[in-house]
C-alpha cells in the first residue's frame, strides 16, 4: 500500500536557522488493510511521517511510494491524495461548507466526478459515519465527535484506499472519542480501508494490528500492541502511557506474582486473578 | 476565601428560538483549600459554570458570593474579583500575544499598577511555579516554544495575579502524556505549596482520580453528583449513562470486587489496586 524507503525529512529551525531532521532515514512498509498506530511524544516526528505518506511534504532524501506512485513525481500527486486521505486534529479547520452534505461533496466535486456519482458517494460516506440524519445541518452546530465524523466522510467520498488520521480524537470529549474510534474501526474492518492512526491515547492504540513508536525522528519500537505494551519500562521511558491494567499486571509481576505481562484489557486480567 | 452559588440559572439566547438553559438552579459552595474536579460531557454546562465564578458571565438569576461579595450586584468590583479568581481557559496558549515570555506574563500584574520590581518578582515566581527557567526563557518569543511550554507561559500569566482560587479548564487537552504529566505535577505542587483552592475541569477520569478530593458532576445544566472522589467513582453505572466513565483501574477493581466479596472495590490508582490485589492473592494462598 505505502512503501517508505530510507526517507529523511529536513527543515530549517525557526530559532537558529540550523538544519533539523524531523524524520531520519526511515524505511517502512504498510500492507493493504492494515491498522497501524503511530505513537510518540510531541516533536518525535510522527506527524511529519504521516505527511510524507500522502505527499503533503516530499522527503529530502529517500522515497515514498503510495500504491506504486512516487510522491516526488508531481504528476502523481493528485492521484496519491485521492488514494491516501488525511484527517487532522481540529475538525473546525477541516470543514469548508455551511451544510454537512455540501462539505462531504467538496472533495469529489474537485475531482471532477459527475454529479450523480457525487450524490451516491456522499450518501454512502454519510451512511458509513452514521451522520445521514444530519446531512442538511450546519456543521458548526454539531458536537466535536460529529464534526470529526463529517470530516472523515469528506475523505471517504474521495474513495481512498488508505486513511491517515493525525490525532483525530485529541480535542474531543469521551463520548466523541468513542464515536470517532468506532467509526475508524468500522472503516478498517467493514470498509477494508488501510488505517494509519496517530494518537496519544493508549486505549486507542491497543486496537491496532501493529504499533510504531517514534522518538527523535526514528522508529524505536515496532510490534503488536501486546509486544509493545508488555515493555512497560521502555514505553514509560519514551514518555508514553501504558493501559492501567497492563501497568497493574507489570507491578504484580515485579512483586513475584506469576502473571502474564502482556495484558491489555480488563477482561484478560479479571480472568487471571 | 469561599465561593458560594445560590440558585444560579443561566439561559442562552433568551426569548429566541435558540433559547437554552445552560445552568439550572445550581447551589454549591467552594471552600478554601479544596481541590475540586468538575466533570461532565461537552454541553453539560461546565464551561458556562466556571465563567460565572469570576464574573465573566452574569447569571440570568441567582447569586454568586465571592469572598463575601455578591458579584452579581451592579456595583461589584469585578477587577478585584478577577484577580482573586484566576481562570485558565482551554488552549490558553491561543491567548499569548506579547513579544517575549516576560512581557506576556507581566501583562496582568502591570495592569494591577504594581511597580516594576514587584512585577519582575511576580514573573519570576510564576515561572518557577510552572517549571519554566526564568533566565533562559524570559526574552524568548512565546511563539517559538513547544506546546507544553506555551501552555505553561499562559498559566504563569494567571498565577502572576496571585489568585486565591485557580480554575483550569482542561489544562492538558491536546498534550502528549509527558506534557500532561508535567502540567499536572505542577498543578499538584502548586496546590500543596501555595495554599490555593483549585477547580480542575477535565475529561480524563484518570487525572481526576489522581488529584482531586471532591468531584462535581454536571449533566444537562445541573449538578448531578457532588461528593468525595471515591464516592463519586463508586457510581460507575450512573456516570457511564451520562457519557462519562471511571478510570480503567477503578472499573477493573469493581468487577473483581463483585466476584470476590473481600476485595475493596473503591480503588482510584494503580498503586492502590496493586496493594489490594496482593492482599487478596496472599489470602487466597493462605486459605
Amino acid at each position: 500500500m505505502i512503501k517508505i524507503e530510507k526517507a529523511t525529512y529536513e527543515y530549517k529551525s525557526l530559532i537558529d536557522d540550523s538544519i533539523q531532521q524531523a524524520v531520519k532515514n526511515i524505511s517502512l512498509e504498510i500492507q493493504k488493510g492494515e491498522f497501524l498506530v503511530i505513537l510518540g511524544h510531541n516533536g518525535s516526528g510522527k506527524s511529519t511521517l504521516a505527511k510524507l505518506m500522502n505527499g503533503l511534504i516530499i522527503p529530502s532524501s529517500g522515497d515514498v511510494e503510495v500504491m506504486g506512485m512516487n510522491t516526488k513525481d508531481e504528476e502523481n500527486i493528485w492521484n496519491i491524495r485521492e488514494k491516501a486521505g488525511m484527517v487532522f486534529q481540529n475538525p473546525d479547520n477541516q470543514i469548508v461548507a455551511t451544510i454537512v452534505e455540501e462539505d462531504v461533496a467538496f472533495g469529489p466535486e474537485n475531482l471532477g466526478i459527475p454529479p450523480k456519482e457525487i450524490r451516491e458517494r456522499v450518501d454512502k460516506a454519510l451512511e458509513v459515519v452514521e451522520m445521514v440524519e444530519y446531512k442538511s445541518h450546519a456543521p458548526h452546530l454539531l458536537s466535536g465527535g460529529q464534526k470529526q465524523r463529517v470530516a472523515i466522510a469528506g475523505i471517504l467520498a474521495m474513495n481512498p484506499d488508505c486513511i491517515i488520521l493525525d490525532e483525530p480524537t485529541a480535542m474531543l470529549d469521551p463520548t466523541g472519542r468513542i464515536e470517532v474510534m468506532n467509526t475508524i474501526k468500522k472503516l478498517n474492518k467493514v470498509e477494508a480501508k488501510t488505517i494509519i492512526l496517530i494518537t496519544h491515547y493508549m486505549d486507542e492504540a491497543v486496537e491496532a494490528d501493529r504499533i510504531l513508536v517514534m522518538e527523535e525522528g526514528n522508529i524505536v519500537m515496532e510490534g503488536t500492541p501486546k509486544e509493545i505494551f508488555s515493555q512497560v519500562e521502555k514505553v514509560k521511558e519514551l514518555g508514553l502511557d501504558v493501559p492501567q491494567v497492563t501497568e497493574l499486571a507489570y507491578e504484580l509481576k515485579k512483586e513475584g506474582i506469576d502473571i502474564k505481562n502482556d495484558i491489555l484489557s480488563i477482561e484478560e486480567l479479571v480472568e487471571l486473578l | 476565601m469561599t465561593i458560594k452559588l445560590n440558585n444560579l440559572t443561566f439561559v442562552y439566547n433568551p426569548n429566541t428560538p435558540f433559547e437554552k438553559k445552560a445552568l439550572d438552579d445550581i447551589s454549591l459552595e467552594i471552600r478554601e483549600g479544596e481541590f475540586i474536579g468538575l466533570i461532565g460531557h461537552t454541553g453539560s454546562g461546565k464551561s458556562t459554570l466556571v465563567q460565572h465564578l469570576n464574573g465573566l458571565i452574569k447569571p440570568t438569576s441567582g447569586n454568586i458570593i465571592v469572598d463575601g461579595v455578591n458579584i452579581v450586584e451592579k456595583d461589584a468590583n469585578l477587577k478585584e474579583i478577577r484577580q482573586k479568581v484566576g481562570l485558565v481557559f482551554q488552549y490558553p496558549e491561543h491567548q499569548l500575544f506579547e513579544e517575549t515570555v516576560y512581557r506576556d506574563i507581566a501583562f496582568g500584574p502591570k495592569n494591577l499598577g504594581l511597580k516594576d520590581e514587584q512585577v519582575e518578582e511576580r514573573v519570576k515566581e510564576a515561572m518557577e511555579l510552572v517549571g519554566l527557567d526564568y533566565e533562559s526563557l524570559k526574552d524568548r518569543s512565546p511563539f517559538e516554544l513547544s506546546g507544553g511550554q506555551k501552555r505553561r507561559v499562559a498559566i504563569a500569566g494567571v498565577l502572576a495575579m496571585k489568585p486565591k482560587v485557580l480554575i483550569l479548564d482542561e489544562p492538558t487537552a491536546g498534550l502528549d502524556p509527558r506534557g500532561r504529566d508535567e502540567i499536572l505535577g505542577e498543578i499538584q505542587k502548586l496546590y500543596q505549596k501555595e495554599n490555593i483552592t483549585i477547580v480542575l475541569v477535565s475529561h480524563s477520569m484518570e487525572d481526576i482520580a489522581k488529584l482531586v478530593n471532591r468531584i462535581l458532576v454536571m449533566h444537562r445544566g445541573k449538578i448531578q453528583m457532588d461528593d468525595k472522589t471515591r464516592e463519586v467513582f463508586k457510581r460507575a453505572d450512573e456516570l457511564e449513562k451520562m457519557g462519562l466513565g471511571v478510570p480503567q483501574i477503578t472499573k477493573l477493581m469493581k468487577i473483581l470486587g463483585e466476584r470476590e466479596k473481600d476485595i475493596k472495590d473503591t480503588i482510584l490508582t494503580v498503586k492502590e489496586a496493586k496493594e489490594e490485589v496482593l492482599k487478596y492473592l496472599r489470602r487466597k494462598k493462605d486459605a
